[in-house]
C-alpha cells in the first residue's frame, strides 16, 4: 500500500487523502494514517512543486555538476566527507558514485564566479578532497521525470465518439 | 439543377448525420474547455514504438504489404491471441490486419449481409455499427442494454429480438460508452440462444486489455462459438496507437477469406508504417501498456467516487476508459446537460443519446485525461450538479 501511495504523491502532491484513497480503492482513514506515519518516519520528506525557473523568468541561476575525488577516511569511509560537503547550503545534491570519481555534487549559484568561488574556497579545501572537476549545465531538458519544454501537448480532437 | 446532392444514393441520404457534430463545433469554439469527450487515450504512443517506425522508414519500408498484412505481424498476433485469450488462429488464413477495428466492422458486416438480413446491435454502443449494417443493405435492430443489468446483454433481451431474418449480432465488450463487460458466465448465458438460432457473432473487443478486476473473456472461447464468431481488435486503445490505424480480425477461414476479398479490392492493405509499429508494440510494449493500464484504473476509481459523492447514480465501469453516470436527477436531458455544462463550467462530455438506445439520461465521460484535469473537471461538474439537485438552496 505504501509504494502505491508514494507513487501517486510523487507525481501529484496536491491530492487529498480522499482522492488518493479513491484511486487505490482504500479506506480514507488508512491512507491518512499511512501518510502521516511516512511523514513521521522520514519517508515523505517534503511536499514541493517542480518548477521551470527559466520559464518563470528567473534565468540568472547557474547550475554546476562537480565530480569530486576524495580519500576515504578510516572507520567512517565516505559518509563523513559527504556530510562536510552537503552541509553547505550552496550544495543541492550529493551522490556517491562508482567509476572514476567519488561524489557527484550539484550546486546552484547566481553566476559562474559565485560557483567557482564555492569550489575553490569551500569545496576544494575540505580535508580529504583530492580533486574537483566542474561542469556547468547549459540547458535542462528533463528533470525528475518531466520534460521541461514538452511539445507533446494534447493534440486530440475535442469530441470523439 | 445546381445542387450536386442529386447524385447521392438513397441509402447514404437516409443515414442521419452524426448527432454530435453540432456539439463538436460548440466545444471547439469554447475557450478553456476541459474535454472528457475524447474516445482515445491521452497518452501518446510509447517512444519505442514511434522509434521503431522511424527506423523502418529510414530503412525504406514504404511499400504495400500483403493484403492480409505483414506475415511477421500476423505471426506475432497469433502468439498474442494464444497467450491472452487461449485462442488459436492460423496466421495464413484466419487473421487479417485491418485499418483499425473500424474497417473490421465494415468488412465483417459486408461479408455476411444479404439484403434484408437483420443484424442485432447492442446499445448504447459505439456509433458505427448501425450505419455499417445499413450501408451493407441489412437492417440494424438495436437491443437496449440496461443499467440495472450492468449494461450486459440479457438472454431474454436477445431472445426477444430474434426473428427468422436475424443473421448476426454485434456487440462490444468491454463497452464504449458504458464501461460494462460480459464475463464468462454472462456469455455462457447467451451462447445457447445464439447457437439455437444459428447466429453469427461479430465481437468488437477493442478494449479487451482494459478490464479492471476481471480478465477479459472472448466469446469465441466458449464451446461451439469459434466457428460462428468474428473477433475484432486493434492497437488503438490499450497500446495508445489510434492514429496508426492498425486493427485485426480473426475468425473461421471462410469468413476471414471473404473479408480479405473485400479488403483487397477496397483498402488493399493497412499502411506498412503502422504495421511495423504494431510489431514493435507486440514484442516490447508490455511494460508501457501495463503502466497506462494502471493509470486508467486509478483514474477510473477517482471519477467513479466523485460521481457517487455528488449524488449521481453511477454504474461502476469494469472496462474501457469511460464512465456513464445517470443524470436524470438533475431534471435535464442528456443534451441539455452537456450543453449547459459546457456553457457554465467549460467541461465537455458526450450526451448519452449519441450512443443510441438507452443513452438518454446519461452522459459519457472519458477518464483518459490527466489526474489534474480530472480533479478540476469533477469539481466543476459537482458545482453544476449541486445547483440542479439542491435547487435554490445553493
Amino acid at each position: 500500500m505504501r509504494y502505491k501511495i508514494l507513487e501517486i504523491l510523487e507525481k501529484n502532491g496536491r491530492l487529498d487523502y480522499k482522492q488518493i484513497a479513491a484511486m487505490l480503492g482504500l479506506d480514507e482513514n488508512d491512507v491518512r494514517n499511512e501518510i502521516l506515519a511516512m511523514e513521521e518516519e522520514g519517508i515523505i520528506l517534503q511536499y514541493g512543486a517542480l518548477i521551470n525557473w527559466d520559464k518563470a523568468g528567473k534565468n540568472d541561476l547557474v547550475t554546476a555538476l562537480i565530480d569530486v575525488r576524495v580519500t576515504p577516511q578510516r572507520d567512517v569511509g565516505f559518509d563523513e566527507l559527504a556530510a562536510k560537503i552537503y552541509k553547505y547550503p550552496e550544495v543541492k545534491s550529493v551522490f556517491l558514485m562508482s567509476g572514476t570519481y567519488d561524489f557527484s555534487v550539484q550546486t546552484v549559484g547566481k553566476s559562474l564566479k559565485e560557483v567557482a568561488e564555492f569550489v575553490h574556497k569551500k569545496l576544494a579545501i575540505i580535508e580529504g578532497v583530492q580533486s574537483t572537476t566542474t561542469h556547468f549545465v547549459l540547458k535542462k531538458y528533463k528533470v525528475a521525470d518531466v520534460i521541461l519544454e514538452d511539445d507533446e501537448k494534447d493534440r486530440r480532437q475535442v469530441i470523439i465518439p | 439543377m445546381s445542387d450536386s446532392s442529386r447524385f447521392l444514393c438513397q441509402r447514404v441520404k437516409d443515414i442521419p448525420p452524426s448527432g454530435i457534430r453540432k456539439f463538436f463545433d460548440l466545444v471547439a469554439g469554447t475557450p478553456g474547455v476541459i474535454s472528457l469527450g475524447v474516445g482515445e487515450p491521452d497518452f501518446v504512443t510509447p517512444w519505442h514504438v514511434r522509434e521503431a517506425c522511424n527506423h523502418s522508414l529510414s530503412q525504406g519500408y514504404t511499400m504495400y504489404t500483403s493484403n492480409k498484412g505483414l506475415p511477421e505481424l500476423r505471426n506475432e498476433l497469433r502468439k498474442f491471441i494464444n497467450k491472452e485469450y487461449s485462442l488459436d488462429y492460423c496466421p495464413e488464413n484466419q487473421i487479417l490486419i485491418t485499418v483499425g477495428a473500424s474497417e473490421g466492422v465494415d468488412l465483417a458486416v459486408r461479408a455476411i449481409t444479404n439484403p434484408g438480413d437483420e443484424i442485432l446491435v447492442c446499445e448504447p454502443s459505439y456509433v458505427s455499427y448501425k450505419p455499417c449494417v445499413t450501408l451493407a443493405g441489412g437492417t440494424p435492430v438495436p437491443i437496449q442494454t440496461e443499467e440495472k443489468y450492468a449494461f450486459k446483454l440479457q438472454p431474454h433481451q436477445l431472445r426477444g429480438a430474434i426473428t427468422p431474418r436475424t443473421k448476426a449480432i454485434i456487440f462490444c465488450y468491454p463497452n464504449n460508452p458504458t464501461g460494462g463487460i460480459m464475463d464468462k458466465q454472462d456469455l455462457e448465458a447467451i451462447t445457447d440462444i445464439i447457437i439455437e438460432n444459428d447466429l453469427l457473432v461479430i465481437s468488437d473487443e477493442i478494449y479487451s486489455k482494459l478490464t479492471y478486476g476481471k480478465l477479459h473473456v472472448s466469446i469465441a472461447t466458449l464451446p461451439g462459438m469459434k466457428e460462428r464468431t468474428i473477433v475484432l481488435n486493434g492497437f488503438s486503445k490499450a497500446q495508445a496507437m489510434t492514429g496508426w490505424r492498425i486493427g485485426y480480425a480473426f475468425g473461421p477461414e471462410p469468413l476471414i477469406g471473404a473479408m480479405v476479398k473485400i479488403h483487397q479490392y477496397t483498402m488493399l492493405c493497412a499502411p506498412i508504417m503502422g504495421q511495423k509499429a504494431a510489431i514493435e508494440s507486440l514484442k516490447n510494449g508490455k511494460e508501457h501498456i501495463n503502466q497506462m493500464y494502471h493509470e486508467y484504473d486509478k483514474r477510473r476509481r477517482l471519477v467513479y467516487n466523485s460521481f457517487k459523492d455528488m449524488g449521481l447514480d453511477t454504474f461502476e465501469p469494469e472496462g474501457a476508459f469511460y464512465i456513464f453516470p445517470n443524470i436524470t436527477k438533475t431534471g435535464l436531458t442528456s443534451e441539455e446537460f452537456a450543453e449547459k455544462l459546457l456553457g457554465e463550467e467549460q467541461v465537455a462530455v458526450v450526451p448519452g443519446t449519441a450512443f443510441g438506445l438507452g443513452g438518454e439520461g446519461h452522459i459519457r465521460c472519458s477518464y483518459a485525461s490527466s489526474v489534474a484535469n480530472l480533479v478540476e473537471a469533477m469539481k466543476r461538474i459537482e458545482r453544476f450538479v449541486q445547483k440542479r439537485i439542491n435547487g435554490d438552496s445553493i
